[in-house]
């Protein structure tokens, strides 16, 4: 096994063979995974955000309800979703501006989970297909998304590398 | 993980990089070729996702192409028009109100006039709930271009609310309101003023008749509540007056407007459900309000009601009784309980669907089972009626004791279609028709064959869980266009749309004719405790 990771003195990590495959490897499972939820929505021409939003529970309930109930709001909380999700996995998947990518998905993620919290006392209509107490897979995948944005690979593999490869090459000189 | 990364994350041999690559990514810029292939790791993983969705789209795409094509029916919403009101909205048209209770108020502000008490209450609503929507729906409703210029009713607190809706300036007929509407406490009165050019009944039903004629005969356009009629014989003096007339009438089944209805019609005439012989229509309600236990106004008084005027053609005459008249449909001398109330629509939308006509015959049964106040009507009641001529039978089953959601099923021997305000459609197992297609596995008879959801994108031949969950909740509007609207507000705007430009209302006089012999039929097999019949060439019931 490698050594465990580290900074440079520019800031930059440095990761044992291992620890860069899997990190790649969860980034483009995350990104994956993101584009195609983002594709299936936006060639499904009968998709909406509405019956998510509309069963809203926990503490945002109204936030979200009113978006559901607001046929212009509910348009633009649609295309959000559909292109968020294809450009956040697209750029997670290829490693182009990964850390950004990365925050937003996490941002999405948390709206996400706040809309339908698997809290205790609270059912929801729509079945979900796993059992969950306050911890969900949104929740595991929003981790994932933090782990990729502290442990930064795209600058190694990825687009990143040539868009920021300047700031690379004076790292490892 | 991709073998693609394990190559990249070890020393790549130069002969195996992709030669096109490298060039293209890095015009003479002097990157080494290892930071480009580093850089370029998950393309060959892009290019798996998209290969693995084009082959996923495609097998979709071939099971909806089959299974739309089997049904024969377009995917988008029915072809209405979406604005039933001719642009510009040319002459003004004056409307008076006859019956100001609640549904009076509601047809009134359906055609544009709220009462600031009712707007109030919605912005309260609002607050407590975003999902209520009455207000936003009311504020977008089309301005109909009328004004209303005329109020009666017996009960003077509601005649003054009705003044005061007619003149309220918040809403779509604003523009409008600017002139005091008058009140008049006898619709003869109303009919006879040159301020009126159309009437709005919605008084209980033992007046609709006399009312109607009355107001063909002073050539007023008719827009009358249902139940069309309280018996038989005034629906045949009723119907020879508005037939031998040019006024424009439009009975209130709003529903008639509801796009689910006209998308249902639409699955029958494509033979969809194959050969119908059973359509089950149900009522469920479980609250006081709902067995028309309605509050009593302690303003009502015989000072402030004209309890004479009231009773007019009731057949039997009381003294001032509250009950009789803030809860009226509790009795047959106003009107006909749940035949007239709910059966009445159901039988409508059935109507309006497979233009079923007049049974032949009809048995009904029922009692007072569980309201025990008084009222002589049924509180339970069930109807069965026979259509030879179309090999199918029409039921209906009725209870106010029993909230429990039944729908309106249309029963095939193809496919099973319920309607409401949206739409589903599951292939029967057994079916001939889809046999095929069933055993092929391209249909599965458990989930809908198709789903329609009002206002939201047209028909998902591919249901998702969602979709059907949000189906079967059935939404509290139509659409049109996408657009929510009120179901009231429409059916108002073709009437006046149709006194303006002439063409037919889509419940007119025939087909309100259909609908209250229907509903008199099951009434009066309920009151003999025997089978009637209707004699088609007498047009009469036997």
């Amino acid at each position: 096994m490698p050594s465990a990771a580290a900074r440079d003195s520019t800031g930059m990590h440095e990761y044992g063979r291992f620890q860069l495959t899997a990190l790649v490897g969860l980034r483009m499972l995350v990104g994956w995974h993101f584009m195609y939820e983002g594709l299936a929505k936006i060639s499904n021409s009968f998709w909406t955000s509405a019956g998510y939003l509309e069963q809203s529970q926990g503490w945002f309930e109204k936030q979200f309800l009113s978006l559901a109930t607001n046929p212009g709001a509910l348009t633009v909380v649609d295309y959000l979703n559909q292109w968020g999700l294809l450009l956040v996995g697209l750029a997670l998947l290829v490693g182009a501006f990964a850390r950004p990518a990365a925050l937003a998905g996490v941002l999405m993620l948390l709206l996400y989970y706040l809309a339908a919290p698997p809290f205790p006392g609270l059912e929801y209509s729509i079945p979900t297909e796993g059992s969950y107490l306050i911890v969900n897979k949104i929740l595991v995948e929003l981790a994932a998304l933090l782990v990729i944005f502290g442990f930064p690979t795209s600058n190694q593999v990825g687009l990143d590398r040539l868009i920021f490869r300047k700031r690379y090459a004076q790292s490892v000189g | 993980m991709s073998d693609e990364n394990k190559n990249d994350l070890t020393e790549p041999a130069p002969q195996t990089a992709p030669e096109s690559e490298a060039p293209a990514s890095a015009p003479a810029a002097g990157i080494p070729r290892r930071d480009v292939l580093k850089a370029m790791a998950s393309v060959p993983v892009l290019g798996l996702f998209f290969a693995g969705w084009y082959r996923k789209k495609l097998a979709e795409d071939a099971k909806r192409e089959a299974i739309m094509a089997e049904l024969g029916i377009s995917e988008g919403a029915p072809a209405v028009i979406p604005d039933a009101i001719s642009r510009p909205p040319s002459k003004l048209i004056r409307i008076g109100i006859i019956g100001f209770g609640g549904e009076g108020e509601n047809l009134v502000r359906s055609a544009g006039f709220a009462h600031p008490e009712w707007i109030e209450a919605q912005r309260e609503a609002v607050e407590d709930d975003p999902r209520h929507k009455g207000l936003e729906t009311f504020m977008q409703q089309d301005d109909l271009n009328i004004e209303i210029t005329a109020v009666c009713d017996v009960f003077d607190v509601r005649a003054e609310r009705g003044l005061t809706a007619a003149s309220n300036a918040v809403g779509p007929g604003a523009r409008h309101s600017g002139r005091a509407a008058t009140r008049f406490r006898r619709y003869t009165d109303l009919l006879d003023s040159s301020d009126v050019d159309a009437v709005m009944i919605a008084t209980p039903d033992h007046w609709h008749s006399q009312m109607c004629i009355d107001a063909v005969a002073a050539g007023k356009h008719i827009y009358v509540e249902k139940a069309m009629t309280r018996e038989e014989e005034e629906t045949h003096r009723m119907y020879e007056a508005v037939k031998g007339s040019d006024i424009v009438f439009q009975l209130g089944h709003q529903q008639r407007q509801t796009e689910s209805h006209i998308k249902a019609k639409e699955v029958i005439d494509a033979g969809l459900l194959g050969p119908l012989t059973l359509v089950e229509t149900t009522t469920n309600r479980n609250d006081p309000w709902g067995a028309w236990v309605w509050e009593i106004d302690e303003r009502g008084t015989p000072e402030t009601i004209d309890w004479e005027e009231f009773e007019g053609p009731a057949p039997n005459k009381y003294p001032f009784t509250p009950e009789r008249f803030f809860r009226w449909r509790c009795w047959f001398d106003y009107g006909t309980g749940l035949s007239g109330d709910l059966f009445s629509h159901e039988y409508d939308s059935v109507n309006q669907i497979l233009e079923l006509g007049i049974p032949k015959t009809c048995v009904a049964s029922g009692g007072i089972y569980y309201f025990k106040d008084g009222r002589d009507v049924p509180d339970v009641f069930q109807a069965v009626m026979e259509y030879p001529d179309r090999d199918l039978t029409l039921v209906y089953s009725a209870t106010l004791a029993n909230g429990k959601w039944r729908g309106r099923i249309f029963m095939g021997h193809d496919a099973t279609m319920e309607v409401d305000n949206g739409l589903r459609i599951n292939a029967d197992g057994s079916s001939t028709r889809f046999k095929e297609k069933i055993d092929e596995g391209l249909i599965d008879p458990s989930s809908p064959l198709f789903t329609y959801q009002p206002g939201f994108r047209g028909v998902d031949a591919i249901t998702s869980a969602t979709a059907q969950y949000f189906a079967s909740r059935g939404l509290l509007y139509t659409y049109r266009g996408g657009k929510r609207v009120n179901a009231y507000n429409l059916h108002i705007a073709e009437w006046v749309d149709v006194i303006r430009n002439g063409g037919n209302t889509s419940c007119d006089i025939e087909q309100g004719f259909q609908e209250a012999i229907t509903c008199h039929m099951a009434t009066r097999a309920y009151q003999l405790g025997r089978q009637v019949e209707w004699d088609p060439v007498a047009r009469r019931i036997v």
